[in-house]
């Protein structure tokens, strides 16, 4: 079966003979995660990010005995390839055949919705449509007739919370329905008037005979209208001539027919709308109104912004700091009890060394400078994210973007890089303009990512602001964070500029963002998923690459090459070179040591000052900034390694996907030197500066 | 008849009805699929802090455009 079989070898799964293939197609913002979530639950597998649609999900459910595949396809408006993720929804909708094809759609805003419904319908029979989010809708008093919606279009139409899991076994039966057949659809046909209807009429034969009735005709024949002539000049030139003829009568060139069709399939939806939607409020969208009227406003749209970042930070580096301590004093205590058990047992010292000083250490650090701050700064992000404010992000600054001659989805895919750049990478697809979707690739790891957030948070808590104490420490700190992100942004927007005035020319594409209604967030779900989904997965993944790090950086600190362990050696060639940049040699040595993953560059960084030189009890971050002074450390080393953090080379996840998104080496390469250029410029700018004006 | 304008003309807080489309290809198929034909209702809601793009309510939904695009579409003010 095709649908199987696209499935395999598009996502290299493996299906069973049993399993049916089920598509999930909608409109972006319509809650079309949460039902594939709702659905799926645990049981589904991603290619990167988890709960985000930037690329295609699939998950598995059993449904009386019947096991479904669901793939999530990605969100579009319509089906008529204007970008990939368009492409990518059509082909597995047409040539995939899944067995049935659930459309989700936004009970606020059907008219629009139904667009892609209608044209989902022209593929395929198999269709059922959910209408989610209508708690929202009953907010706004407006009333979906699902029956009469059901009736017109000839399909199943089932109304959803997929939020509080309402209607979900309704969906399932309607899908387990058509898939068994026991359920026929009898879809809408959109009559495309006269002159089109003549023209499909006396192609579809041909088709039929080109295809072998792999896709549907009706729709292949539109297609072929539409503008993809090639394959129907080839194959049937005497019908197509005929079509042209009948095409220049009635006065329909290519353009012309092409916003016949789509004219016909809206004007469809308009008035299926109207004969089932009753909206008892006016202006029911007042309230969003009076947000954006602030949250965009030019007064109030940047400073609240920025205001809210900020106190993100604040609650961030606020909060994290007594779990932090309380982690470090258990972490270290039990450090100590595993030192006793290794004398205890009288195991050599090596392995004491190997396991307890160097891999225990390092994920103590780990653990205990990154699990706070991420579990209180992903779920505060995630409640940003899903109170629908991000693409106001992007609205204000646009213009930023469009004067940097590059994409205002860009803000989205910078926003995106503050989880992880990788999965920011991932979701430059969302550009379709080959030439603005590399700038954003290139530019996204100017933003720290999560791995970097606790480098730059811990060093600004404990050197920058350690002089202070109590809540002034804190509000400094979250001050020089928010100052370090705003000068990341201005970095990418220059950055985006330069390489659009010189490697990458262009003009700026066209651009439409749409505005989702702002949405009552879940709580406890974005508790969960924030959790779950980012903070564990980073952390875990943090731990994987920490563990081995931490096992070889005490290896390298603790084998010597005449008087000097080889970290030593090692550090003493980048010395003279890190020092031009106001560093020192073996916070570059860590930087390269930490190319796998940002998370344990600080770590790194103790356990090579530590094995260099005098043992002390690291168990308070004052402790940690008595360590660095005592290795020479200045407000300068902490600002210039600050700016490295947050501009040098991408990690190793992050450029693999580079490589994998942009198929280049060569782009790979580039952003490599890019980001690096970077931070080695700003380095040395600072430092020589600093060192010139004698302010060190 | 009201008066023609291009979209990026229209002041927020008025509405006004789309007569024509000028722009090609890729750009006017993006108008088409958000609902933009002849007759649509637009209504400007809301410059953003620079002046552009502006938030317009399209068939139930609220979608920015930027200035470049919305002078591609011909309104008339209502």
């Amino acid at each position: 079966m095709p649908g199987e079989r696209m499935a395999r070898e598009t996502y290299r799964i493996d299906l069973h003979e049993e399993d049916l293939v089920i598509a999930l197609a909608g409109n972006p913002n319509t809650g079309k995660s949460t039902v594939f979530n709702a659905l799926t639950g645990l049981n589904q597998h991603t290619g990167n990010w988890p709960g985000k649609t930037v690329t295609n999900a699939h998950g598995k459910f059993i449904h009386r005995h019947l096991s479904f595949i669901l793939f999530d396809l990605p969100g579009t408006y319509s089906l008529f390839a204007n970008s990939v993720d368009e492409e990518v929804a059509r082909d597995f909708i047409c040539s995939g055949k899944p067995k049935v094809t659930i459309v989700v759609t936004d009970a606020t805003c059907l008219e629009r919705n139904l667009n892609l419904v209608l044209q989902v319908m022209e593929i395929t029979e198999h269709v059922v449509l959910c209408v989610n989010l209508l708690d929202e809708a009953k907010r706004k008093k407006i009333q979906v007739d699902l029956t009469a919606l059901s009736k017109i279009l000839g399909i199943p139409v089932i109304g959803t919370n997929a939020r509080d899991g309402f209607g979900l076994e309704a969906l399932k039966d309607a899908v387990y329905q058509l898939a068994t057949g026991t359920l026929q659809t009898k879809p809408l046909r959109i009559s495309y008037g006269e002159v089109v209807e003549k023209c499909i009429k006396l192609l579809e034969p041909g088709i039929q005979g080109m295809i072998n009735d792999q896709i549907n005709s009706r729709w292949a024949a539109l297609r072929l209208l539409d503008g993809d002539r090639d394959i129907g000049d080839r194959q049937i030139p005497d019908t197509i001539a005929a079509v042209d003829q009948l095409l220049l009568k009635a006065h329909l060139d290519q353009d012309t027919l092409r916003d016949h069709i789509v004219t016909c399939i809206v004007n469809q939806a308009e008035e299926i709308a109207q004969k089932v939607l009753s909206c008892k409020k006016q202006n029911y969208n007042v309230m969003d109104r009076r947000i954006d009227s602030v949250l965009t406003s030019k007064v109030w749209g940047i400073p609240v912004m920025i205001a809210l970042l900020g106190l993100v930070f604040w609650i961030t580096i606020k909060g994290a700091n007594y779990p932090s301590q309380a982690l470090a004093t258990g972490l270290f205590w039990l450090e100590e009890k595993l030192t006793q058990l290794f004398m205890f047992a009288g195991w050599p010292d090596w392995l004491h060394g190997v396991l307890v000083l160097g891999m225990y250490r390092t994920l103590a650090w780990v653990i205990s400078v990154m699990l706070p701050p991420m579990a209180i700064f992903f779920p505060l992000f995630t409640l940003l994210e899903d109170l629908g404010y991000l693409p106001r992000i992007a609205f204000n600054l646009d213009n930023f973007f469009k004067k940097a001659c590059a994409h205002g989805k860009q803000a989205l895919t910078m926003c995106m890089g503050f989880g992880c750049n990788a999965a920011g990478v991932i979701s430059c697809r969302i550009i379709d303009s080959p030439r603005e979707r590399l700038i954003a690739i290139i530019t996204n790891n100017f933003v720290p990512c999560n791995g970097r957030f606790p480098t730059l948070i811990a060093l600004t808590t404990i050197f920058i602001a350690g002089g202070m104490g109590g809540t002034g420490q804190s509000l400094v700190a979250s001050l020089i964070i928010l100052a370090t992100i705003v000068l990341g942004v201005v970095i990418t927007l220059t950055v985006s500029r330069i390489l659009s005035k010189t490697v990458l020319q262009g003009i700026p594409s066209s651009f439409s963002l749409e505005l989702p209604p702002y949405r009552k967030p879940q709580i406890g779900r974005i508790i969960v998923r924030s959790l779950y989904d980012r903070t564990l997965f980073v952390l875990a993944r943090a731990i994987i690459v920490a563990a081995p790090a931490g096992m070889i950086t005490w290896a390298f600190a603790n084998i010597y090459v005449g008087n000097l362990s080889v970290l030593q050696h090692g550090a003493n060639l980048l010395d003279p070179f890190a020092h031009l940049l106001g560093l020192d040699g073996f916070i570059l040595m860590a930087f390269i040591l930490g190319l796998p993953a940002n998370e344990i560059v600080l770590p790194i960084l103790i356990m090579s000052y530590m094995s260099a030189g005098q043992m002390i009890e690291l168990d308070s971050l004052q402790a940690l900034r008595n360590l660095f002074v005592a290795n020479g450390w200045t407000w300068l080393t902490a600002v210039c390694t600050m700016l490295f953090c947050l501009n040098h080379y991408p990690c190793g996840t992050t450029l693999l996907t580079i490589k994998k998104e942009t198929q280049s080496t060569k782009w790979t390469l580039i952003t490599f030197a890019v980001t690096t250029a970077v931070g080695i410029i700003l380095c040395f700018v600072v430092a020589q500066s600093a060192r010139l004006l004698g302010l060190v | 008849m009201g008066r023609m304008i291009p979209l990026h003309r229209l002041s927020p807080g008025t509405c006004a009805k789309v007569r024509q489309l000028t722009a090609k290809g890729n750009t006017r198929r993006r108008m088409l699929d958000l609902g933009l034909i002849c007759g649509t209702r637009v209504e400007a809601l809301q410059k953003s802090p620079s002046g552009d793009p502006v938030a317009y309510e399209i068939r139930g939904a609220v979608i920015a455009l930027r200035s470049e695009e919305a002078s591609q579409i011909l309104v008339e003010v209502l």
